[in-house]
């Protein structure tokens, strides 16, 4: 059986196993399935990363079959584990292992876990399909796939109408970017012939199609992209996907599913880079997402809310990487983010059980006592994501930074601001969270209870690469040799990567200005929030107002565009579609009726009209005829 | 495979005369036209590899030497005889109450008519045939209607009816140029016309088919007539009857009338595309489910005819698919309104709710068959609407973006139906109830076309591949004649 | 025989019928009773039949086809006078009336 048959293969099994079975199997024997599955496609994975590394041509491949024959335009059920998906597929399934293991505690008390496992595991599959698909059609497949899980999942607690709202937010914002990534296809088979990576791309790399082609395809693929991975303008579904439960939203909204906007700009590297325009789209758009989503987290209280925004703002942190082609930084971002977000949110979920699902901080604080692993662990995810000295988020923020710095000053403040603003909230998260004093009112300090091992050996094993995962791609002044994700990724671009290397002085300043960004988050969040002891639901000026309510951006779009169109909806019934076509049609009927009341006077039954009727016209027509002739 | 048009009349009739109403026997009666395809295998292969036209199987003169009762196969034909023979058992299976004794015969009766328009190969024929489904389904909304039955009713025939006599006319005018006065299908499309004459002919057929179809603005009749008639002949009207219109449209008006293609191409694909985002917007704001599904379905075949239109293969190919796909989906959305409303009274959003809670089995289905529609991948909405809104982007560009909204407001008024009416609290008229498994049945068949297709539609689609392609050189040479 | 006939002009038989034609013709129009009515409808017929048979000799037709109609036309009128005698009689039978203008019952109100 052809490897990726098999990666793919087990999710698919738990999913099958669990949904038709579900209810009938023990809660535990479909949790561990559930998590056994995803383990099983990680280690198959692992088994082939040797093959994989020893040749940058020996990627393996699959023809499944043919899923469409259009008079010889072949759209293939076809796969290939390269060298970039195969990094995708380990974060995936090692991630996705640790998650489904995490989970198995936190949705113990959950009526239907097995309804649960299965949607993650189908998660999974759809997962890899979108990163194992050697084609844009697949990858379709499987980014569509992974917005309906996405949905399934955020309302999986479907008795509550506003998750169920949010999760139909985060499906229709995603297809708006769908549409976008769908047209973008669309030009590429016009243009090109076939949706296969291996006879688009390299005939791209040869510079077949214009700049405006290669440009609007670009930009349209992007707009999908920005769906996916929550950029402004769409981003607003990602903080309402947290009515998910909380490893959903490690899983998908943080670790995997919004990151594959980026894999998607990675993959098409060639054509980004030889589409100067919709590179600078995708920085301005991911430098105002960064700088945004930073803002709007400074100033919320629900746990899973200023991750979230962090999220989101990490993800413009990666567009901005992107726009100024460094690639490789962008994966490595990728990487260490899903290292440190998954391991906050699965602190946050440690939390939010330990305090009986509660998620405002505002009722937390001097958690650690109770809670030490997930404090620690928690501790070491903010000092990742804030980037303190040699953690993974350290390098990698670092890298962007520094490409950043090279290509466009302005940029770079921003970008440096967002950092700023990121060390900022995550630290005001921790104090508020872990430190100074017990704020709950109905329920007691002694409640809070550290969690069972099934949560915290995922939380471990998250810090423990949160720490090391700068070690993936160390910088070139540590190793001059290149770090191991730009030696593992460059040769598969088919238009070669120019690494920065910057004068060791430049890089010492950089290196100083993000070690100060991290001070300055710490020292000011502690000034705040342990010093001064602010209560986070302190008064707000003006300004803070904007940001808890999050610069207004789904009030405008309630507004805006909601409204309106639910407005037109409701005046093309009422008045176009019943009134006006129905009536106007169908008012054809009185005219008819009146005509038929005028003739019914002259048929009034008595023969003797009738027999006058009938000698006049006899009369009429040899009058007519004997005219005429 | 003439027993399929007669084998039906038979046991309607027997099923009229039969005095006990039973479900069973009723089921296996509706079975027999599927089992009729099933063993003539023989000629459904020749059918299927059939590449020019149709492959004859009766041919006899009628009504005198011009009009023959000739009937023909081909894989276009087949896959349509496919959707009736299929859908219409599982539609007969979801009726399962014994309070409406006529429906069985008049159902019968439709699926010989149904079966006779898609093998028709003479243009009286068609057109006899054409009618002949037509009366079933009035006496099916008359009788069964839920309120207004006969002014509905009649609105509904009598507007349809005006089209078909309009494709009437362009049927006898075209015979009456062609050789010997023959409507034969082949002599039909022989005749050369003007461009005048053909735009006259082609607005006849053209008429015939938006109305059936139907497309904005011609479809006034669809939403009341789908809201008030009984489910099961939403199920019929919507599920199969709209077919014919479509297919009218690919066998008859473009080898017919090929001169005014051009003519009418920007004028229909406009309206398509108006329908594609009216019926979608319209269908948003709106409570009754019904109701809600008949502007979906409006907004639906909006897109397949605006591929059609397109004029390519992949239009054809995405089009023929999806009218299979859109029967399936439409029919298994009525369906569980119709378990719904029989099970809790009401099919109002604002009155349900929850009912999730208790009937699994029951919101997987549902929600299988909705995220069809929706055209998500693997399953069977999505192939055709790629292929569709593929053939629309290499017509247009702005065409093919403004069908492209489908796939948004889709998502949108679909998602919000299962929301209101499957998930959220129960309501008072949804506690505690569970909807019995037998009724479960029709859904189970329908989702396995749902995955089958979503995963291998190349499996369908090699049924029709030939044919389509042997009907587009037929049309591209039509045209060529002229131009 | 001949000469008698012929020494008339055919004019002459061409006014006697329009004149009985006419009478029978405004009978039907302007009278109400149903037996009056069916015995105009025999003098029109029987006006036609007049034509006929001076038509007929006038031309000199061997085979006598207009002649022949007469019997026709004869023999459909007594049937006509016979069903519609029988009708009038039930009608009368029910009304107690012969008047024609009552009979308006096939009308919706």
């Amino acid at each position: 059986m052809n490897p990726i048959a098999l990666i793919l293969f087990f999710p698919l099994l738990g999913f099958a196993v669990n949904g038709i079975l579900g209810s009938k199997l023990p809660k535990n024997v479909a949790s561990w399935l559930g998590t056994l599955m995803v383990l099983m496609s990680f280690i198959v994975t692992l088994g082939y990363l040797n093959q994989i590394a020893s040749d940058v041509e020996n990627s393996i491949k699959w023809n499944a079959y043919t899923f469409l024959n259009i008079d010889g335009l072949l759209f293939k059920a076809s796969f290939a584990l390269d060298r970039l998906s195969i990094w995708m597929t380990l974060i995936i399934t090692g991630i996705g292992t640790l998650i489904h293991l995490y989970s198995i505690s936190y949705m113990d008390h959950d009526k239907n876990p097995a309804k649960f496992f299965a949607y993650l595991n189908f998660f999974i599959f759809n997962m890899l399909l979108l990163v194992l698909g050697s084609n844009f059609l697949m990858m379709f497949f499987g980014w569509e796939g992974v917005g309906l899980c996405s949905y399934l999942l955020i309302g999986f607690w479907y008795q509550n109408p506003s998750y169920g709202h949010a999760a139909r937010k985060a499906f229709v914002m995603n297809r708006i970017g769908d549409l976008g990534l769908l047209l973008g296809m669309f030009l590429i088979i016009k243009n090109y012939g076939s949706l296969e990576y291996a006879d688009v791309l390299p005939a791209i790399a040869q510079g077949n199609g214009g700049t405006v082609l290669l440009t609007s395809i670009g930009i349209l693929l992007f707009i999908g992209a920005m769906g996916k991975s929550a950029q402004i303008p769409l981003f607003t579904w990602l903080p309402d996907a947290m009515a998910g439960p909380t490893p959903v939203s490690a899983l998908i909204h943080a670790a995997t599913m919004v990151t594959a906007g980026i894999y998607l700009v990675i993959r098409c590297q060639a054509l980004y880079s030889l589409a100067p325009m919709a590179q600078e789209l995708i920085l301005w758009i991911g430098l105002a997402t960064a700088f945004i989503g930073a803002l709007i987290g400074l100033r919320q209280n629900d746990i899973k809310k200023v991750l979230a925004y962090s999220t989101v703002s990490q993800l413009g942190f990666m567009f901005v990487a992107l726009g100024v082609g460094a690639y490789t930084t962008a994966l490595f971002h990728v990487t260490t983010h899903a290292f440190f977000k998954a391991l906050l949110f699965l602190g946050a979920g440690s939390v939010i059980h330990g305090v009986h699902e509660r998620q405002d901080i505002s009722v937390m604080g001097g958690l650690k006592s109770k809670m030490p692993i997930t404090y620690v662990t928690f501790l070491i995810g903010t000092l990742a994501i804030s980037g303190f000295p040699l953690l993974s988020g350290f390098f990698s923020k670092d890298e962007i930074l520094a490409n950043v710095f090279h290509h466009n000053i302005f940029a770079y403040i921003v970008l440096v601001f967002s950092a700023l603003l990121t060390a900022t909230y995550m630290f005001r998260l921790l104090f508020l969270t872990f430190h100074g004093t017990f704020r709950g009112s109905d329920y007691s300090l002694s409640d809070v209870h550290e969690s069972n091992w099934k949560m915290t050996v995922p939380l471990i094993v998250l810090a423990v690469l949160s720490v090391f995962g700068g070690l993936l791609n160390l910088p070139h002044y540590i190793m001059h040799s290149g770090g191991l994700l730009s030696n593992w990724l460059n040769p598969t671009f088919l238009i070669f990567e120019n690494p920065i290397h910057a004068e060791m002085s430049t890089e010492i300043v950089l290196i100083s200005i993000a070690i100060g960004v991290f001070l300055f988050g710490l020292i000011y969040s502690r000034n705040q929030y342990i010093t001064k002891g602010l209560h986070p639901e302190s008064p707000q000026s003006g300004m803070g107002n904007v940001l808890k309510n999050k610069f207004y951006f789904d009030e405008f779009y309630d507004k805006a565009i909601v409204k309106p169109i639910e407005f037109l909806g409701d005046i093309l019934f009422s008045l176009f579609d019943t009134l006006l076509l129905y009536g106007a049609t169908f008012s054809v009927h009185p005219i008819l009726r009146f005509v038929g009341q005028l003739n019914r006077k002259i048929q009034n039954g008595n023969i003797e009209y009738y027999l006058i009727y009938m000698v006049g016209a006899i009369a009429l027509l040899l009058g007519l005829n004997l005219l005429l002739a | 495979m003439e027993l399929l048009i007669i084998a039906p009349l038979v046991l309607a009739l027997v099923s009229a005369l039969g005095s006990k109403w039973n479900k069973w026997l009723s089921v296996a009666f509706s079975l027999v036209g599927f089992a009729l395809i099933a063993i003539n295998s023989n000629s459904v292969y020749r059918a299927i590899n059939e590449k020019n036209a149709f492959f004859n199987i009766v041919d006899m003169p009628w009504l005198g030497e011009t009009i023959h009762f000739s009937l023909g196969l081909d894989g276009i034909t087949f896959v349509l005889l496919l959707l009736t023979n299929i859908l219409i058992p599982v539609i007969v299976l979801s009726l399962n109450s014994d309070k409406s004794p006529a429906m069985i015969p008049l159902i019968l009766f439709m699926q010989a008519g149904l079966n006779g328009v898609f093998m028709a190969q003479d243009g009286i024929l068609f057109y006899l045939f054409w009618e002949l489904a037509m009366i079933p389904i009035y006496f099916i909304t008359l009788i069964y209607s839920e309120r207004d039955s006969f002014a509905t009713t009649i609105r509904f025939f009598v507007y349809t009816f005006v089209g078909s006599l309009a494709m009437l006319a362009s049927l006898i005018y075209l015979g009456s140029k062609s050789v010997n006065g023959s409507f034969a299908y082949n002599d039909l499309y022989n005749v050369q016309l003007g461009l005048r004459e053909s735009i006259w002919v082609g607005a006849g057929f053209l008429l015939a088919f938006a109305v059936k179809i139907p497309l904005f603005p011609f479809h006034v009749w669809q939403p009341n007539t789908y809201t008030y008639a009984p489910a099961q002949g939403s199920m019929l009207l919507s599920g199969i009857m709209l077919k014919m219109g479509l297919y009218g449209l690919l066998r008859w008006y473009f080898p017919m009338a090929s001169e005014s293609i051009d003519f009418y191409q920007p004028i229909i694909m406009t309206l398509a595309v108006i329908g594609v985002i009216y019926g979608a917007i319209i269908a948003m704001r709106q409570d009754d489910m019904k109701r809600l599904i008949a502007y979906s379905s409006l907004s639906h075949v909006g897109l397949i005819a605006a591929g059609l239109f397109a004029l390519n293969s992949s239009g054809f190919m995405g089009g023929i698919l999806q009218m299979f796909v859109h029967g399936v989906n439409v029919v298994g959305l009525f369906i569980a309104v119709h378990i719904i409303e029989r099970n809790y009274g009401s099919r109002s959003l604002n009155e349900l709710g929850g009912i999730a809670k208790n009937n699994k089995a029951f919101s997987i289905l549902f929600f299988l068959v909705l995220i069809g529609t929706v055209a998500a991948p693997l399953t069977n909405g999505f192939p055709g609407e790629f292929l569709l809104l593929k053939s629309l982007f290499d017509y247009s560009t702005t065409y093919a973006i403004f069908a492209g909204l489908t796939i948004i407001l889709c998502a949108v008024y679909m998602l919000r139906m299962f929301q209101f009416s499957m998930l959220g609290e129960e309501t008072q008229g949804t506690q505690n109830k569970h909807i019995p498994m037998i009724e479960l049945l029709p859904l189970f068949i329908l989702a396995f076309f749902v995955i089958s297709i979503g995963f291998f539609p190349q499996w369908y689609m090699d049924i029709f591949q030939n044919s389509t392609k042997g009907l587009l050189n037929i049309i591209s040479n039509a045209k060529g004649v002229l131009s | 025989m001949l000469s008698i006939f012929h020494s008339l002009e055919i004019s002459h038989y061409i006014y006697l019928s329009t004149v009985l034609f006419s009478i029978g013709l405004f009978g039907v129009l302007f009278r109400r009773n149903a037996i009056i009515l069916l015995m105009c409808i025999e003098l029109m017929l029987n006006a036609v039949n007049l034509l006929l048979a001076a038509f007929t000799e006038y031309m000199g037709d061997k085979q006598a086809n207009g002649q022949m109609f007469v019997f026709f036309i004869m023999v459909v009128a007594a049937a006509e006078a016979a069903v519609g005698l029988a009708i009038i009689v039930m009608v009368y039978r029910n009304t107690r009336k012969t008047d024609v203008s009552f009979l308006d019952q096939l009308k919706d109100s």
